[in-house]
Formats: C-alpha cells, sequence, structure tokens
C-alpha cells in the first residue's frame, strides 16, 4: 500500500483540488479575483475543529458547520466588496484575508500563536477523494447550468450581462457564497488531518498558491483546476526527492517555474477554449484592460 | 502628537514604496508582487555598501538606489515585458513568482538571520516641548520629502515624465504620437525601484533590521497605501502612505499592538467601501 508519507500527500491534493475548484468558480466563471481564498478555509478550519472540541460532533457534522461558517462569512464579504471591479476587490479580499488571519492570531477561542491542538483524526483518504470528486461535479454541473452560464456572461461584459436582465450582484455573491462554502469543507478537511492548527497556514501565501494553481491549470475550467493543483502539489515534493541541491533551493526554482510557465503558455496548461468554442475564457484580463483604455 | 510625528515617519515609507506600486500601475495596470522584494534588495545592498566601506549616507542611499531600479529594470524585462499582451491574471501570477523567486534567492544568499544595520552617523535627540524626535526621524521625513518632490519634478516638468503620464492614459495613442512605450515603462520601473530601494534603506536603518522577508508586509501595506490614496494617483500615493502610517500607529497606542496589521486592511476595507476609488481617486465611469 502507499507509504504514511504519499497517502498524505494524496490527501493534500485533495484538499488542494477542493481549494482551487471552488476558487476557480469565483475567479475563473465569475471573472472576480479573489486574494483572501485562504482565508475561508481558515474559518472553515477553525469552526470545524472548535466545535468537533467542544461538543464531539460527528465528524460530517463539524464538516457541515466549518462550511456553513465559510459561507455565512463569504456572504458578509461578498455583498458589500462585490460591488468593487477588478484590482479593488482583489485588494479588498486581501484586507478581508489579513484581517481574518490577524483575528485568529489574537482570539482566545483560537488558541492565538499557539494554535489549537489535540483535533482528533477524522479525515483519511476515501473520505477527502470522496469531498474532492463532489466538489469537482458539482462544479462541472454547474459551469454548464444556466447559472455557470450567467456568471461566464457576466464575466466577459457585466454591463452586457445586466442589460439583458441577468441579476450579476445575485450571482456573483452566489459564487462567492458556494465557493467560500467548499473552501471551508477543505478546511475541516485540513483540521481533521493535521489535528493541529495554526494562524500562519492560511495566510495570503496561501491564497496566493490556490490562485497559482488556478491560473497555472487553465483559468475558467475546472479541469485545469484539478491539473493546476495536482501540480503545484506534487512538483515541489518532486523538486524536494530529486537531488540535495535541487531540495535545499526548492521554493527558488517554484517561483522561476511559475514565472517560466507563465511566459511559455500564459494560458494555462488546460486552456479553457477547448471545452467551450466561441468565448474567449483565456482573457478574462484582456478585457479589462480594454476597458481601461476606453476610460 | 508624538503618535502623529511617529506615524508620519512610519507613513512616509510607505509613501514611498506606493509610489512604486502607483506608478507600475499606472502605466501597466499590473500589481507589481515582486516591488516588497525590490525593497528588501535595496535594503541589503544598503546595508553591504555600508558594511565593505566607510561612506556617507547619502551615497549609500544613491547607491542603493541605483542598485534596485536596475534590479527593477530587469525584473521588467524578464517578467513582465514578454505577457505585456497576455491576460492580465499571468502577468499577475508572473510577478508572484517572481516574488517568491527573489526573497527566496535573498535567502540563499544572505541567509535567514536578521542582520542589524546601523546608522553611519550618531543620532541626536531633540526635545520640542513634549515632543522627541530624533535626528534620524528627521532625516527620513526630509529624504522622502526630497524625493517626492524630485518625482513631482520628474513626472510634470520633463519630457520623461509627460511621456509617462500619456502612457498611462492611453498606451496605443502614446505610440501613435511616437512616444517609445517600452522605454517609459523601462523608466518608471527604474524610478519606481529606486523609491522602493531608499525606503528599504531608511527603514532597515531605522529598525537596525534586514532580513530576506522583511518586504512582504511593508510590501503589502505599501500597496494599501497605494489603493488607499487612489491606485494610479501620485499625490494620493502619498496621502495614502501618511494616513496608512499615522492611522497604524495610533491603532497600535489605542489598541494592542497584535492587531497592527489588521488596521491597515480595516482602513482599506472601510475607505473602499465608501470611496472604491481611493481618496484621491477619480471616480471612472464604466463605458460600454
Amino acid at each position: 500500500m502507499l507509504s504514511a508519507y504519499y497517502y498524505q500527500l494524496f490527501v493534500i491534493a485533495c484538499i488542494n483540488v477542493i481549494m482551487a475548484v471552488s476558487l476557480n468558480l469565483v475567479t475563473g466563471c465569475a471573472g472576480q479575483l479573489s486574494l483572501g481564498h485562504a482565508a475561508f478555509m481558515g474559518i472553515g478550519a477553525y469552526t470545524a475543529a472548535i466545535v468537533t472540541l467542544s461538543w464531539d460532533v460527528p465528524f460530517v457534522l463539524a464538516l457541515i458547520s466549518g462550511s456553513v461558517s465559510a459561507a455565512f462569512f463569504g456572504l458578509l464579504l461578498g455583498l458589500p466588496t462585490l460591488r468593487l471591479r477588478g484590482d479593488y476587490l482583489a485588494i479588498a479580499t486581501l484586507g478581508f484575508g489579513e484581517i481574518i488571519r490577524v483575528a485568529i492570531l489574537n482570539l482566545e477561542i483560537t488558541g492565538g500563536a499557539f494554535g489549537l491542538r489535540g483535533i482528533p483524526k477524522e479525515t483519511n483518504l476515501p473520505i477527502a477523494f470522496t469531498s474532492a470528486v463532489a466538489v469537482c461535479l458539482a462544479s462541472k454541473r454547474l459551469t454548464k447550468s444556466r447559472f455557470g452560464r450567467a456568471l461566464i456572461a457576466i464575466r466577459e461584459d457585466e454591463v452586457a450581462a445586466r442589460a439583458v436582465g441577468i441579476n450579476s450582484t445575485f450571482y456573483k455573491v452566489s459564487a462567492f457564497v458556494i465557493s467560500a462554502s467548499c473552501a471551508g469543507i477543505a478546511g475541516g478537511l485540513f483540521a481533521h488531518w493535521f489535528r493541529y492548527l495554526n494562524p500562519s497556514s492560511f495566510a495570503f501565501a496561501e491564497s496566493i498558491e490556490v490562485l497559482s494553481m488556478v491560473v497555472l491549470g487553465g483559468i475558467g475550467s475546472p479541469e485545469g483546476s484539478v491539473m493546476g493543483a495536482l501540480v503545484l502539489t506534487f512538483v515541489p515534493e518532486f523538486l524536494r526527492g530529486l537531488s540535495s541541491f535541487v531540495s535545499q533551493y526548492r521554493m527558488l526554482f517554484y517561483g522561476a517555474l511559475l514565472v517560466i510557465m507563465m511566459l511559455i503558455r500564459p494560458q494555462g496548461l488546460v486552456s479553457a477554449d477547448a471545452s467551450s468554442k466561441g468565448l474567449h475564457l483565456a482573457d478574462i484580463g484582456k478585457k479589462g484592460r480594454d476597458e481601461d483604455d476606453d476610460a | 502628537m508624538q503618535q502623529i510625528v511617529n506615524g508620519l515617519t512610519l507613513g512616509s515609507a510607505y509613501a514611498l514604496i506606493a509610489l512604486g506600486y502607483t506608478m507600475v500601475y499606472g502605466v501597466l495596470r499590473l500589481i507589481n508582487f515582486a516591488h516588497g522584494e525590490i525593497y528588501m534588495i535595496g535594503a541589503f545592498i544598503g546595508l553591504i555598501v555600508g558594511q565593505s566601506c566607510e561612506l556617507p549616507f547619502s551615497l549609500i542611499l544613491a547607491i542603493a538606489m541605483a542598485g534596485s531600479s536596475v534590479c527593477g529594470v530587469v525584473l521588467e524585462g524578464i517578467a513582465y515585458r514578454p505577457l505585456r499582451d497576455a491576460p492580465r491574471l499571468a502577468a499577475l501570477i508572473s510577478a508572484i513568482g517572481m516574488s517568491i523567486f527573489l526573497e527566496n534567492l535573498a535567502l540563499v544568499i544572505m541567509g535567514p538571520q536578521t542582520r542589524a544595520f546601523l546608522i553611519p552617523f550618531e543620532v541626536k535627540q531633540f526635545r520640542v516641548g513634549t515632543l522627541c524626535v530624533n535626528s534620524f526621524d528627521l532625516l527620513i521625513l526630509v529624504t522622502c520629502v526630497v524625493l517626492m518632490i524630485g518625482l513631482y519634478l520628474l513626472v510634470h516638468r520633463t519630457k520623461i515624465g509627460k511621456a509617462m503620464r500619456a502612457v498611462a492614459q492611453d498606451k496605443d495613442t502614446a505610440r501613435l504620437m511616437g512616444i517609445d512605450v517600452n522605454h517609459v515603462i523601462r523608466v518608471t520601473f527604474a524610478v519606481g525601484s529606486a523609491l522602493a530601494g531608499a525606503a528599504g534603506v531608511l527603514v532597515g536603518m531605522n529598525f537596525n533590521a534586514v532580513d530576506p522577508t522583511m518586504g512582504t508586509m511593508p510590501g503589502l501595506k505599501g500597496f494599501v497605501a497605494a489603493v488607499l490614496g487612489g491606485i494610479g494617483n501620485i499625490p494620493g500615493a502619498v496621502a495614502g502612505g501618511v494616513v496608512l502610517g499615522v492611522a497604524e500607529v495610533m491603532g497600535v497606542a489605542l489598541l494592542r499592538s497584535e492587531w497592527r496589521d489588521a488596521i491597515a486592511f480595516a482602513i482599506l476595507a472601510i475607505v473602499l467601501l465608501v470611496k472604491p476609488s481611493g481618496i484621491l481617486g477619480e471616480n471612472l465611469q464604466e463605458k460600454v
């Protein structure tokens, strides 16, 4: 069977897949750049852990409560901020992520900088894998539905989308809430796998890593996000095993790899154009720039 | 009052970082995530130069600024120029990759330990009534003001400054008018990075500490300051930096210091909700 090391790696991969696919819904499909996705994971992780530790509820219930509280914060953040456009939304979500991190660091109930210990180990590979597959399938169904088409319309041109009767605020906030709730599940899995939570696990760098997965995989395509999550989970570990030289400078190569990847294939590994003809899914940023040029 | 003076010192350093963000954003519409690392590199260059030879402060500052502006130009050439016409998110990821790369490069070359960065002259304390100001705080303020005036003159009184403003307004039209857009963007990066390098030296000396990860938080806060003042807007970046610095110091004085980093972002959230385009930003109407 799998060694403990690979077992853990696969569990992390599943968690990362959930994170990437859920972020893809907001950033890829709806075109709203979010830089605070890890904060939702943190909220989910801490809620699930605290619920388990205080009331000893079944694992599923802990996961659901983590997911619900992340969704609640998603709604709280989404309602005011989704009125903002482009880079302003990005910076607002970044700020939200930092506020959540500092709050976790300073609250009593979260154990502060010492972190939260003694969480029972409930997550295993089958559970993590099932959750990841469920999130992927749901996301796939969602993007193909009326809801997903509305999101894509908003991303392509929000003004035009509104003109044809799409309630853009409703759809954007819904996407945000759904995405946050998935991240909450990922957080719950994370908490019950590592059995220890620390605020720095959910810092800005983590949000950025998830975003890199989405963009690397090919923005807007769920398959791409899965691929990006897998690549960015396994490649750093692979580099670690390669040789002592590479392993020592692992993060150096990781940074360089991100840059080189973008230079060679800015549309990502799996181009979303392949799955839906006629839509320029890889051009999210371009639209924004043209708009700025007009203004 | 004392807090306001401290806040001004901190704020002017934020303002210097924010200026680089704002200038790059103005011409490229790109959040230059590696800007905080340029600031760190500036601090290290200053440290190495200051340690290896006895130089006056102004020369150390000048060398650090020159060094970081070269870094900025190289960074632009490698990581951003090839992605000029790619989706904006690709350039953003490239910037993030560069930021990780530079931080770890510094870790490899310089080691993870924090180094002391001594001020190369004696610091005097001044007392004005109940106020206590030391000569280094004054030097930071004066340097920042001089650099900002220099930047203002560069942008508003020179030909290259006019070209920068033209490129910021409309790249394609600027090109049609015979402006070498690539050259302008290079100069923008050079100037912005030089300012970040100067901030790195000043802050490094002020806290007497330089380390490879020092760029992350000031980088983020510089960005916050830029957005606060209205991104792409040069006086706005200065205003944003000062507001952020003063608010942070005041907040720490009133609340517990652990909440320090949250204060900056809470202010940001409030400003974005009330006036999304920033304090001095223009309200751009969305056109169809």
